[in-house]
């Protein structure tokens, strides 16, 4: 009896740890269950172990895809331009993340071009210019107010004539419970197709660290006007752990492929799920 | 995700009924459906349980499992407990001064700068003050351009100093700026900053001690999770700030922070934002918030 209320304490712990990095209750229930069924299938289980089994089922849940190794994006050659459109809810961290991507893309020796179309909130354009400048790449962009569908439009044109490798377009952060605006990014996406049949190859959706059970529903809806393709969580430099994603990534079959760790241009990491679930326990 | 709350406390309560076992270990059963429908709603999962305890007590107390619908009457004891914990005396903004200075602060994203805007739009508007604008972020890309173009669509005036990098200095100069030309509220804009960032903390904590606001707001995401209780301890610890901005309740999050926060801090929540327009803000109504995050 001793031991099995040690394991008790070990688990309400796991418990607590899960639910305050913002896993979600049913996820942390389904990791709770899954580590009960190991414990009791296995005759002792030391702490120790115990952390390896919570890191190997945490590991299991995150999307197959989640190579966890750290591979990044990754360019074909017979898809050029790679067009990646970057799509979330206000203020995520979209600009910024496209901003770093950049960076990381030129530093592979790829060519980059952004493409603004963001028209809508206030200096988004000129924010999206900075970043052009600061990483030495062409954008693409019209006035504000103008059409994000057009703005996309020019800029995978303009990388297809300027035979540029990796094109990437902003767009404005909208509540996904909108629903013409969540139209409007089916549009932005589907334009895109007229100079590049299969464009974009990758929709990535960028969730905010701190953002609770919310980002399930995010999820959701910008995979349902935008078919998602990857994920990446910002602002993990805080005490935020950005728990969440757990559980989208196993119920969307999602990959999460980078995590944004500061506002700096080098602040962008390649996903590791290992460490991931490791930052859960760092004080 | 627990639109039928009251159904399964009901049920939850029926059953323990029919077993004709009514005790207070029952009720401390259905109180853990209520406690994980408020941590589904990003309650802080130590504030839920404080907060079920509570209301565990007055369910003993009203004898909960002997009314008609227990459910429903525990449903409304929680709902009127939360409205009671988010409520307090109602807190307008502090517009005494001359000029009245107020400082925006929060973390990176929350609404600050669109905060900054809807609020002197509704201080010209509905209070006819004349605002001035202040441009204290001088790190992120576009911040100044930003503020002057919300300034431009409410018609108030922006103040800023490109190239100044340092935004003690600029508010203090911002403050002389206002009284120097009639405004009579100053709102100052800042950079967002992590909790955890000790220099940036230190910055505005400075920007607060030179100017000594009237009013210093912390602009929080609606969407925030677990997280909120570290951010608003901290930012109050160095600032004491007065009320709190809840923005991007227009989408569909059941904010649970709120409750959160005001565990923490016992900050009244002042104002909420609903849009990205100018116009889109609204004062805060805790029946109405209590309502959302148990998705009624
Ligand atoms: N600490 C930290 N801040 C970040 C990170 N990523 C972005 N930010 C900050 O978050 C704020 C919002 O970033 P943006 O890139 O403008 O976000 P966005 O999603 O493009 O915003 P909208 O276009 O308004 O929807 C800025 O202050 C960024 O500097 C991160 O990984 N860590
Ligand atoms: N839907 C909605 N969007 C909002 C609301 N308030 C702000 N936003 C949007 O959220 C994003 C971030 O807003 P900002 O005002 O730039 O946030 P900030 O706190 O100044 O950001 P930093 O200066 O980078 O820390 C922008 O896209 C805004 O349009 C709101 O109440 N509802
Ligand atoms: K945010
Ligand atoms: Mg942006
Ligand atoms: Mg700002």
């Amino acid at each position: 009896a001793g031991k099995a209320k040690v394991d008790d304490e070990v688990l309400d712990d796991l418990e607590d740890v899960l639910i305050s990095s913002d896993v979600g209750v049913a996820t942390t229930i389904k990791i709770i269950r899954r580590i009960e069924e190991r414990v009791a299938r296995d005759k002792y289980l030391g702490t120790e172990e115990l952390n390896e089994i919570l890191r190997e089922e945490i590991a299991g849940l995150l999307s197959e895809t989640d190579s966890g190794t750290g591979d990044g994006f990754t360019f074909p050659k017979d898809k050029k331009p790679y067009v990646i459109m970057v799509v979330g809810v206000n203020g995520v961290g979209k600009t910024t993340t496209i901003g770093k991507l950049a960076h990381q893309f030129k530093q592979e020796g790829k060519s980059v071009l952004l493409g603004a179309a963001d028209t809508f909130r206030a200096a988004a354009i000129d924010q999206l210019q900075i970043w052009a400048d600061r990483t030495q790449v062409p954008i693409v962009k019209q006035k504000m107010g103008s059409d994000p569908a057009s703005v996309a439009f020019d800029a995978v044109q303009s990388a297809v004539k300027q035979n540029v490798d990796v094109v990437i377009i902003d767009t404005a952060g909208r509540l996904h419970n909108k629903v013409n605006l969540m139209n409007e990014l089916t549009k932005v996406k589907r334009v895109m197709q007229k100079v590049v049949d299969d464009a974009p190859h990758e929709v990535l959706l960028v969730l905010d660290g701190s953002t609770g059970q919310n980002a399930f529903e995010q999820a959701k809806q910008f995979t349902a006007a935008t078919e998602v393709t990857s994920l990446a969580v910002t602002k993990l430099d805080g005490t935020a752990k950005g728990g969440v994603v757990i559980g989208i990534s196993d119920q969307f079959q999602i990959p999460v492929k980078y995590i944004g760790i500061g506002e700096g241009i080098n602040d962008l990491q390649v996903f590791n799920k290992f460490e991931f679930v490791d930052s859960f326990f760092k004080k | 995700m627990f639109d039928n709350l009251s159904d399964k406390l009901d049920n939850a309560l029926h059953v323990l009924k029919g077993h004709g076992q009514i005790t207070e270990v029952n009720v401390a059963e259905t109180l853990k459906e209520v406690r994980r429908a408020l941590v589904d709603a990003d309650v802080n999962y130590k504030i839920a349980k404080e907060f079920t305890g509570t209301v565990k007590e007055k369910a003993l107390g009203q004898n909960v499992l002997t009314a008609l619908k227990p459910g429903q009457l525990m449903v409304k004891l929680v709902k009127d407990e939360l409205t009671q914990l988010m409520g307090g005396e109602a807190a307008g903004i502090d517009l005494s001064g001359n000029p009245s200075v107020i400082l925006m602060s929060g973390l990176q994203g929350s609404g600050k700068t669109t905060f900054s805007g809807k609020l002197a739009n509704y201080l010209k508007n509905k209070k006819t003050k004349k605002p001035l604008l202040v441009a204290c972020d001088v790190y992120r890309p576009a911040a100044i351009n930003q503020l002057h173009v919300v300034g431009d669509q409410v018609g108030v005036e922006v103040y800023s100093d490109e190239g100044n990098q340092d935004p003690v200095s600029i508010a203090k100069a911002a403050v002389a700026h206002a009284k120097q030309n009639g405004h009579n509220v100053v709102i100052i804009d800042t950079a967002g900053r992590l909790a955890v960032d000790e220099a940036m903390m230190t910055e505005i904590a400075n920007i607060h001690s030179a100017i000594q606001p009237n009013e210093t707001l912390f602009v929080v995401d609606s969407m925030t999770g677990q997280d909120a209780v570290n951010t608003a301890k901290t930012f109050n610890e160095r600032l004491n700030f007065d009320g709190v901005i809840l923005t991007k309740l227009d989408g569909d999050t059941r904010g649970g922070a709120a409750i959160s926060i005001k565990s923490v801090v016992n900050k009244p929540i002042k104002f909420i934002g609903t849009g990205e327009k100018m116009d889109a803000i609204d004062v805060f109504y805790p029946d109405r918030m209590a309502d959302r995050i148990l998705g009624m």
